[in-house]
């Protein structure tokens, strides 16, 4: 195992992550304040409690999700796309480093920035919010599961990606809006029996309401069908990664 | 000599159709520089990409020093050092950070002390904090080559490395050339400069669609294509070549007052001698005399023409 090459690669995405800090970082954690502020204090302080949890608790976990699902995928595409992008990935597919190695150093660094997103927004919250975590274990566990598998999204989506407009397609056009439906900001249940049923076929509920669990102990779908499309995902992207390397599609001539 | 590099039946066939080698074989000799020579897309980048794994090869194999390219990926490539035709260069990053990046990269523990020699050796030690997006073009294609040294290959490759840069810089690297190949390393150069090739090679290689049409000592390359030519300055100006003289390969300048003798210095059959006194019979007088050598470049003009 080329250790060298994993720790380069990942300490040469970290230093980006910290040049960028404001984009990284401070951006996301600003949005999701404005959230707390506009959902959790404005409209939710005239709202009732769902489950017995006041409504800006409730959307805790959801808005974790959101950006956790978003940065995922657009750190690691862009990890990937950008060295595409000005030509340097000679260098990446000239050393003698496996495909297991570039994804688990590009990965794992997009992974980490995720996570550590989303523990600020936890702690964030916390000056908003009265937040207690129920299955802290779980919690870590659906956080690291969810951060990993999109981050593998977003390095499909970098390497399939033909320019820099391909990367913000599927995080705002196709995650955003499978979030917010996904019941980010409220349950399924309080949806009309019909558009409950349909919510089941969206994957992101799934995500959330495991997550959810994690927190306060009571979700929208079983905790093992959370747990079964978390994984589901992995290994899908696995596979099509796996794929990608094998047949050198959109990296080697 | 040992081979370093053996590339054995290699051709590759573009998904667009496009055949841009066709069953190239060549051996590269531990400790040698060679300069592989050709026309804008004779497959010079194609192959070296395939060398590097940049490129699938369609069919045949690539071994550097014993290890299959493919199957023993890891240890062929730790040997090679890749300094690419295009200035592709991190731009946010310092040069320290992106010349220890691509140590690591090639399975190399940090060694400061390495990168410090390096970045002196090509000048950029004054530059290290300074971020690449700053640098001039000459400047970059030396990051670039700091890069390609940072984890000791015993191969290198230089795709164009001189395009572009300035007289000093050009000068800096044919050094550098040199120092390499004392120190044992194997150097492959491509260049659409032939002086390049003339002053550093010690075999040159040309490649013309996808073939290499010729590889040669370099010395021999110049023995067996050179050709010598006489240029006399006559006293009075000819209106043709005379009859007497056509057994001769001569040219007559348009004012005729220069005649020209183009002849092969390795044939022992011609003399320059019998050739003057022929002109002295004639009463053909002259006033000044020259010889010429053929350059690299008219070799290689030459050889890519009657190839084709």
């Amino acid at each position: 195992m080329n250790l060298h090459a994993v720790r380069a690669i990942y300490a040469f995405e970290m230093a980006r992550t910290a040049r960028t800090l404001m984009q990284s970082i401070i951006s996301p954690m600003v949005s999701t304040s404005l959230y707390f502020i506009v959902f959790g204090s404005a409209i939710g302080s005239r709202m009732p409690t769902v489950g017995g949890v006041s409504y800006g608790a409730f959307i805790v976990p959801g808005l974790i999700m959101l950006s956790i699902l978003t940065q995922s995928i657009s750190n690691a595409s862009f990890a990937i796309y950008f060295p595409k992008y000005t030509g340097t990935i000679y260098e990446l597919l000239s050393a003698p480093v496996s495909a297991f190695e570039v994804v688990l150093s590009y990965v794992g660094a997009a992974a980490t920035k995720s996570v550590v997103l989303g523990l600020i927004i936890l702690a964030t919250s916390a000056i908003f919010v009265p937040l207690h975590v129920e299955h802290p274990i779980w919690m870590a566990g659906f956080l690291f599961l969810t951060a990993t598998t999109f981050s593998l999204v977003g390095f499909i989506i970098g390497i399939l990606a033909t320019g820099f407009e391909n990367l913000q397609v599927v995080p705002l056009l196709i995650v955003t809006p499978l979030t917010f439906l996904g019941g980010s900001f409220y349950s399924i249940g309080m949806l009309p029996p019909f558009w409950q049923k349909v919510a089941l076929f969206n994957p992101v509920v799934y995500l959330i309401s495991g997550f959810r669990w994690s927190f306060y102990g009571f979700a929208d779908v079983g905790v093992g069908a959370s747990v079964a499309v978390a994984f589901g995902f992995l290994i899908t992207s696995l596979a099509i990664v796996g794929w990608i390397f094998k047949t050198g599609y959109r990296l080697k001539a | 000599m040992q081979a370093i590099l053996q590339i054995s039946n290699v051709s590759k066939v573009y998904a667009s159709g496009f055949q841009a080698l066709k069953s190239v074989n060549l051996d590269i000799q531990k400790g040698e520089v060679f300069a592989l020579l050709g026309p804008n897309g004779a497959g010079k980048t194609t192959l070296i990409s395939i060398i590097c794994g940049i490129a699938k090869a369609s069919t045949g194999t690539v071994t550097v020093d014993g290890h299959d390219n493919v199957r023993d990926y890891r240890a062929s490539r730790s040997l090679i050092g890749l300094v690419p035709q295009e200035l592709t260069t991190d731009a946010f990053e310092s040069v320290w950070a992106t010349v220890t990046f691509s140590r690591g990269l090639f399975n190399k523990a940090p060694d400061p002390t390495h990168i410090e020699n390096v970045l002196r050796g090509l000048s950029l030690w004054d530059k290290r904090h300074n971020r690449i997006l700053t640098l001039s073009g000459g400047m970059k294609r030396r990051v670039l080559i700091a890069k390609a040294l940072a984890h000791e290959p015993r191969l290198l490759f230089l795709d164009e490395p001189t395009a572009g840069v300035d007289v000093d810089l050009r000068r800096d690297m044919w050094q550098l050339v040199r120092e390499l190949r004392a120190s044992g390393v194997t150097v492959i150069l491509t260049t659409h400069y032939i002086d390049e090739a003339e002053e550093m090679a010690d075999r040159i290689g040309v490649m013309r669609r996808g073939e290499i049409i010729l590889v040669k000592d370099k010395v021999d390359l110049m023995r067996d294509f050179g050709k010598k030519q006489l240029s006399l300055q006559l006293q009075r100006p000819l209106r043709r070549i005379p009859p007497e003289l056509l057994g001769y390969s001569l040219d007559l300048s348009a004012d005729g007052s220069e005649l020209m003798y183009t002849y092969d210095a390795q044939d022992e059959r011609i003399s320059i001698v019998g050739f003057l006194k022929h002109l002295g019979d004639l009463g053909i007088d002259f006033r000044d005399l020259r010889t010429t050598e053929s350059s690299l470049e008219d070799i290689f003009v030459s050889l890519v023409k009657e190839k084709s």
